[in-house]
């Protein structure tokens, strides 16, 4: 049986025990090698902590080592004979949104980490809305450092039932809670026994075993063009193959599919990986189709279905995360990535900030500075081809290019 | 009709291995739409045949739509370099060579002297001459996140400025699998498609790919000598401190790179199963064996900085 893949995203502050947690996962599912164990040992001789700071593990650049703080997003591994996981290890500051924004966007889970002694903090609600805002629908809340308030269920219960409270209000369909010590290894790999009113699994076993393959859209067939492959050899003198990965719902050879924009019919004559023909293609595998008719069809286009189309729009109602570090100057025309698409567009209007400690509306200012997650109406010079984000993460998420700089400012996605 | 629904769902679910594949042919081909002159840095090792690889499966039945670069330091394992021509000449594909001796005789560079000098440091000028001479924008390379703890920030789409520099506190963001390729002229992208692989996700990989790896790869007798707890290949490119005596050991490489610096570990693999079993048994990391990781906490983040791989 193939392992499948999990990525995840582990969001908290430099207190909550977020670099333990994940050292703890790697150390128990024995990923940690010698020379690294040494080579943290060492350090944490260096700074006077007792034993081996696991911690240290996931603080990669120097700046981070001196500081003892996390400022980017750093990508973690390990693997049980059940699955391969990729940790999105994000920090949890408000300076560092747009970081947790960027590991969130390619997570099926988020891990929220509370402190058993603090209870439900801002940056709970943070972490929980962006993980709602980028449409990950499952989430682990650990309650961590159980052992601080010794293990009392009567804590541990009153956390929860403040986190649903509050949580009701998200769109996040699987939340789960676990009682954890990451420290001391307590329900994170193992089983605790100081928590015998605890039935649930073990944090890894949950990951281990949460379903998320219905998660992909198999509905709606999506499939940018993202390369016209032209051997232009002898062999393949007259082969023309579009090159790119499903983005919804499943094609299949003989299907008929209509090519956007310009709404031309074909049928699927052929579908490959690398030398390989299959039968089928869904996400997200990366794939080249041929077609029975040639057709004008190139980058930016989509292969879809007839009775089932993207919506072609050129005003777009997204909330966006800005990560720039200029605040965002009105009326600039913006380059906005979409799928393989790019269009210019212009910000019409911003119609509100959001708070997102508190989740108010801002209304009386206006100006986007980084970090800030505002919902605005935006305009783009051609149409692009989009879906509602909840329902396709690929057609309804976006980024906005500085024409100037060319650096990535913004994030957004759009509901429709 | 729930277990109909499980049975359907499990159709479309794909192995890690798959998952993989289809995010690095992706990354491929973003390459090669957004860029005007993209290549693949090529070593010869089994991070770059596997990057290569994907590229075949990316661009079949076209040829692969870049070059291959090869930084050649000089000090060459002759087994790498076969494997690098052989391969060349089957894709159909251009060879470009950027060579260290050449900036050492053009005084570009000034060569290490003493026991453990090696030519590590000055392949990033080669490199960066290389890649300005032949107005490269974007260099896909090999590297993966799970390689050494600064490598665990980097990106897909990595951007280097001017002078071929990585600011590693201020990378772009990327999200979703929107890479952004736009920079300023003369800056350029290096791009890791297998960011996300660990080293036995590369060696499953070659197994199930059945792809061919240079011999070096596969436990072999060969003459060596230790030194601060490396095992390094005796050659005419290694200076022996008196006390140095070369013997024969039945040894393997789990990284290919410099005949110099390029540490064997004692093994018995000698097939890929073998290996496998081997690497997930590991309890040393696979850059372990790398005298340039060696010089201090942070040498790949200084080299990286630099413009190295």
């Amino acid at each position: 049986m193939a392992q499948g893949l999990l990525r995840f995203i582990t969001a908290g502050s430099v207190d909550d025990g977020k670099s333990t947690l994940i050292g703890r996962l790697l150390y128990d599912s024995k990923t940690i090698f010698e020379d690294q164990l040494e080579s943290i040992e060492q350090a944490s001789n260096q700074r006077g902590t007792d034993g081996a700071d696991l911690s240290l593990l996931t603080d990669g650049l120097r700046a981070e080592r001196e500081q003892g703080i996390t400022i980017d997003v750093a990508y973690r591994y390990f693997a049980t004979p059940k699955r391969k996981f990729i940790i999105a290890d994000a920090p949890g500051h408000i300076q560092y949104t747009r970081n947790m924004v960027t590991g969130a966007s390619t997570a099926d889970l988020a891990i929220i980490l509370i402190d058993a002694r603090a209870g439900l903090l801002e940056q709970t609600h943070r972490h929980s809305f962006i993980t709602h805002l980028l449409g990950i629908k499952h989430m682990v809340v650990c309650v961590n450092k159980m052992d601080l308030v010794d293990w009392k269920e009567e804590r541990y219960n009153e956390i929860v039932d403040a986190f649903r409270s509050f949580s009701s209000r998200l769109d996040i369909p699987d939340i789960k809670f676990i009682p954890i010590s990451a420290l001391q290894g307590d329900n994170v790999v193992d089983r605790s026994d100081q928590t015998p009113w605890y039935e649930g699994p073990t944090l890894l076993h949950h990951l281990e075993h949460v379903h998320v393959a219905a998660d992909r859209n198999l509905q709606d067939c999506r499939f940018p063009v993202q390369y016209v492959v032209r051997p232009q050899t002898d062999a393949h003198r007259d082969f023309r193959g579009y090159a790119g990965r499903v983005s919804g719902g499943v094609f299949k050879v003989g299907d008929e599919v209509v090519a956007l924009p310009s709404g031309l019919g074909s049928k699927v004559t052929s579908i490959a990986i690398g030398d390989r023909e299959v039968d089928r293609a869904f996400p997200p595998q990366s794939v080249v189709m041929t077609l029975a008719d040639d057709i004008d069809l190139s980058r930016g286009d989509m292969l879809v279905r007839e009775n089932n189309q993207p919506e072609s729009v050129q005003d777009i109602d997204a909330r966006i995360c800005w990560l720039g570090e200029q605040p965002m100057r009105p009326g600039i025309r913006f380059e906005l990535h979409h799928t393989s698409r790019e269009a210019k567009a212009v910000v019409k209007e911003v119609m509100y900030k959001l708070d997102i400690n508190t989740l108010h509306r801002v209304e009386d200012d206006l100006e986007i500075k980084m970090n800030d997650i505002a919902r605005v109406r935006i305009r783009t010079a051609a149409p692009i081809l989009v879906d509602d984000y909840r329902r396709n993460r690929a057609t309804g998420s976006f980024i906005l290019v500085d024409p100037g700089t060319r650096l990535t400012v913004a994030a957004g996605v759009i509901y429709t | 009709m729930e277990v109909l629904e499980e049975k359907k769902m499990s159709e479309y679910n794909l192995s890690h291995l798959d998952e993989l594949e289809a995010e690095g042919m992706y990354v491929l081909r973003e390459v090669a739409a957004q860029f005007e002159r993209p290549a693949i840095l090529f070593s010869g090792g089994k991070d770059s045949i596997c990057v290569t690889h994907l590229a075949r499966k990316a661009f079949a039945p076209a040829r692969i739509p870049m070059p291959l670069v090869h930084i050649d330091t000089g000090h060459n394992f002759p087994e790498t370099m076969q494997f690098r021509d052989d391969l060349v000449e089957e894709l159909g594909v251009q060879l470009i060579v950027g060579s260290v001796q050449d900036l050492i005789d053009r005084g570009e560079v000034t060569e290490e002297k003493g026991f453990n000098a090696s030519r590590n440091r000055i392949q990033t000028p080669t490199l960066i001459s290389t890649i300005e001479s032949h107005q490269f924008d974007a260099c896909v390379g090999g590297a993966r996140r799970d390689e050494e703890k600064a490598r665990a920030k980097e990106r897909f789409f990595s951007h280097r400025d001017d002078f071929s520099q990585w600011d590693p506190k201020n990378q772009r963001p990327e999200l979703w699998d929107l890479y952004n390729g736009k920079c300023q002229p003369g800056e350029h992208f290096r791009v890791f498609p297998l960011n996300n692989w660990t080293e036995l996700d590369i060696w499953n990989y070659i197994l199930r790919e059945n792809i061919a790896i240079p011999s070096l790869y596969f436990a072999h007798e060969r003459e060596v000598i230790r030194r601060e707890g490396q095992i390094l290949a005796n050659s005419d490119f290694l200076n022996l401190r008196p006390d140095e005596k070369p013997e024969t050991m039945q040894v393997r490489f789990r990284t290919l790179g410099d005949l110099t610096i390029t540490g064997a570990v004692e093994s018995d693999a000698d097939d890929l199963e073998k290996i496998i079993a081997e690497v997930a048994a590991a309890r040393k990391t696979e850059r372990g064996g790398r005298m340039d990781d060696k010089r201090s906490q942070s040498a790949m983040e200084d080299r990286k900085k630099e413009g190295y791989f």
